[in-house]
């Protein structure tokens, strides 16, 4: 048995938000959380573990991570995806299914599951694609990939572009209360878009992404979802624009969630200067407009879950022209300090962000974690608030170091992650 | 005498002050990053190559024993041989690399060619690529210095500058004159250039262009915006038309080349609103019929489409005159 203790105790889907301790039982599981669990009133054997003041917050739940196994074990393998997790605070991960060869089966999926299990401390949630092979045109085998263990379907780095493949996936999965994620993006507005299309894209003489592409698909699928009523996300929005869609159809009573990549909330298109391929992403940077205005759905609800979108990429696909260069960058272990950024310059109130990291997309994946609840497992993230850190390149955990963010000032770090009580990560 | 002295040291220090402001740059990438009296100063020397290069004997030795390799990426008559014969009359060893033979189509990257090319010690290079960008991270990896022939939509330096050269020697002037560019802005590096170039040096600069080739917020560029085409020739002096891609004219972006041509071809008609001794250019090559009438093209009171292409060996000479004598 363990007692951290000496902690602000911060579990936004309980409600609490007190300084206390917390008692984990010998299988792993939270026995008894808050103010009134001290060293004194402690099981005698138990290990006692000093924060030091630091906040506890529930073990971080990731819901846009690529991961290069199988295919591309040179970006990112689940061994070093968890350690970078780990360092991050993030306990549990939603993989992408873009890998070679693509997540759209039961053997792949299988194989992808045990392998994550083998090497990896973090809860590894495979996704399986919406299409098969990705390619937009027939549905996957939402039945027999949700009985191995798919815990929701998307194309990932693609959107289903087909309006009766998508109805059909719409009618098909209803059945089966199968998660529908989608990355929105519409194929011939965004055709070899490089970035924002706006003042930027016009001076750097880049094809743009205008934010209609964005928009038009979501208003098509909330219009199917109006018909079907399945469970349904989307994965990352980048622009203001949207942002009234999703309004109005929340308004009319709809359920679905929203997430937000949390490059597109501390980075605006300004950041890319003279070309740096780091900051090419999907969803592109937009304007400084469009990222308050997503600050501010985060706060009124509209978003509801922040994601790292961390996308590892070797060099070689960053150091090419812009145009040719990949997308993506890698973000799981800064995910968390980013987001206390809101927090220190109050764009943000700090149950809310943490809300978004934790218990949101776990309600959303329907799986019990980002809680502190009794009986849970123990995944815990202390957090110093206010620990000012640099990033730097060479003390990325991620195989691969293409952060956006590089030598950027960053207030708040992670001390030490518990998964199932074990201590698995500390500063 | 030491009044005399004193002037003697005030000289020597205006020269080399004079020489520090003439051209800090190792690389020409682009107009953006040039200053007005850098600008002036190209355009100053240029104006000795064109006396220079109307004699009989057009060799000179600034480049003796220094290496220039052109490096495009894109087919290129004008340009190409623009740069290849400015490098030799300057006396320059010039190499052409012929990229579509070469190891990019066996999937090298564009910085290890540039390394390649880089061991083998040239002074300068000149990079036409078809990607935005893509001299500038040719910039950053090799040892001499990179001279922008065209990236992508982004930048194409020396045709900017030498169409200065022509307004300034044809008008006299750029300052308060006022320049209409028509034709497909968007795809338009020519168009970039000249918009940074001809309003840092003082021109009211309008662009015209059918919706579908305007690039979004052209105007924070510092232009005015025009869709219809008799509106934005209002009182221009001159007037700068561009080339309609082919593979752009049909349904695409513009319904067809008779559509385009009836409200974005320069003829006699449209350029009556301009102003009466309004002067055409156009970067070349063009369509005749589809962005300008064909006559109209040939007239010499109005076209100086050919001194254009005259000022451009005059200008590429100086550029590799000025960034080749500035290497350390």
């Amino acid at each position: 048995m363990k007692l951290l203790i000496n902690t602000r105790i911060i579990d936004p889907q309980n409600n609490i938000d007190e300084v206390g301790g917390i008692l984990i039982d010998e299988n792993g599981k939270i026995k008894a959380v808050g103010k009134k669990v001290t060293k004194e009133n402690a099981p005698k054997d138990c290990k006692i573990i000093d924060c030091k003041g630091n906040i506890s917050i529930p073990g971080i739940v990731d819901m846009r991570v690529f991961v290069g196994e199988p295919g591309f074990e040179y970006k990112e393998n689940f061994r070093t995806l968890s350690e970078a997790a780990l360092s991050g605070g993030v306990t549990s991960v939603v993989t992408m299914p873009n890998t070679m060869p693509v997540i759209d089966n039961g053997s792949i999926l299988d194989f992808t599951k045990r392998r994550a299990k083998d090497k990896s401390q973090i809860k590894i949630y495979p996704l399986a694609t919406l299409t098969k092979n990705l390619e937009g045109n027939e549905m996957s085998e939402f039945g027999l990939l949700g009985i191995i263990g798919a815990i929701g379907f998307t194309d990932g780095i693609k959107c289903v572009q087909n309006n009766r493949v998508m109805d059909k996936i719409f009618n098909y999965s209803k059945n089966l209360n199968s998660l529908i994620i989608q990355f929105p993006q519409d194929n011939e507005l965004s055709a070899d878009g490089a970035i924002n299309e706006g003042d930027i894209s016009t001076r750097l003489g880049l094809k743009g992404i205008p934010d209609i592409a964005e928009k038009i698909i979501i208003e098509r699928d909330l219009s199917l979802l109006e018909l079907y009523k399945n469970r349904y996300h989307i994965s990352t929005i980048s622009s203001k624009t949207s942002l009234p869609v999703i309004e109005t159809y929340k308004k009319k009573g709809l359920e679905f969630t929203t997430g937000v990549s949390i490059n597109n909330l501390s980075l605006n298109e300004n950041d890319i200067g003279d070309f740096r391929t780091f900051l090419k992403l999907s969803p592109p940077l937009r304007t400084e407009n469009d990222r308050l205005a997503l600050i501010d759905a985060i706060k009124n609800g509209l978003i509801d879950v922040i994601v790292s979108d961390h996308k590892p990429e070797d060099e070689e696909s960053k150091r090419l022209p812009f145009q040719q260069a990949a997308t993506g960058a890698s973000g799981i272990e800064t995910l968390l300090s980013l987001t206390l950024e809101l927090y220190h310059n109050q764009s943000c109130e700090l149950k809310t962000l943490i809300k978004t990291l934790t218990c949101n997309p776990a309600k959303i994946l329907n799986i019990n974690a980002g809680n502190l609840s009794i009986g849970a497992d123990a995944d815990i993230a202390v957090v110093n608030l206010d620990k000012p850190w640099v990033i730097e390149k060479e003390k990325i955990k991620s195989k691969s170091k293409n952060t956006a963010i590089e030598k950027r000032k960053m207030q708040g770090k992670v001390e030490k992650t518990f998964i199932n009580g074990n201590l698995v990560f500390e500063a | 005498m030491q009044a005399l002295w004193f002037a003697s040291i005030e000289l020597l220090l205006m020269a080399i002050q004079k020489e520090a402001v003439k051209f800090r740059h190792k690389h020409l990438l682009g107009i953006q990053s040039l200053s007005i009296p850098e600008v002036n100063f190209i355009l100053d020397e240029s104006m000795q190559f064109v006396d220079f290069n109307k004699r009989e004997q057009k060799k000179l030795n600034i480049l003796t024993g220094k290496t220039q390799i052109n490096l495009f990426f894109e087919s290129s008559t004008r340009t190409l041989s623009s740069f290849e014969l400015a490098g030799k009359r300057l006396g320059a060893d010039v190499m052409n690399m012929n990229v579509s033979n070469s190891a990019i189509k066996k999937g090298e990257t564009l910085i290890d060619t540039a390394m390649t090319l880089n061991a083998m010690h040239p002074d300068v290079l000149i990079i036409r690529h078809q990607d935005s960008g893509a001299a500038n991270l040719l910039a950053q990896k090799v040892n001499c210095s990179v001279i922008n022939a065209g990236d992508g939509w982004r930048e194409h330096p020396t045709q900017a500058l030498l169409d200065a050269l022509t307004i300034r020697i044809k008008k006299g002037r750029i300052d308060g004159l006022r320049i209409s560019i028509c034709g497909d802005i968007m795809h338009s590096r020519v168009a970039r250039s000249n918009i940074y170039l001809l309003n840092m040096l003082g021109a009211e600069v309008r662009v015209i262009a059918p919706p579908t080739l305007m690039p979004k917020n052209i105007e924070s560029l510092g232009v005015k915006a025009f869709t219809d085409m008799n509106k934005g020739l209002e009182g221009s002096d001159i007037v700068m038309m561009l080339r309609l891609q082919t593979e752009r004219m049909q349904g695409s972006y513009v319904p067809s080349t008779r559509e385009y041509y009836e409200f974005y071809g320069l003829d006699y008609k449209k350029i009556t609103k301009a102003h009466p001794n309004a002067l055409i250019m156009h970067p070349g090559p063009m369509n005749r019929g589809v962005e300008i009438d064909t006559t109209l093209a040939d007239d010499i009171n109005r076209s100086i489409i050919k001194e254009q292409v005259e000022m451009g060996v005059a200008v590429r000479m100086a550029c590799l005159k000025i960034i080749c004598g500035n290497k350390k």
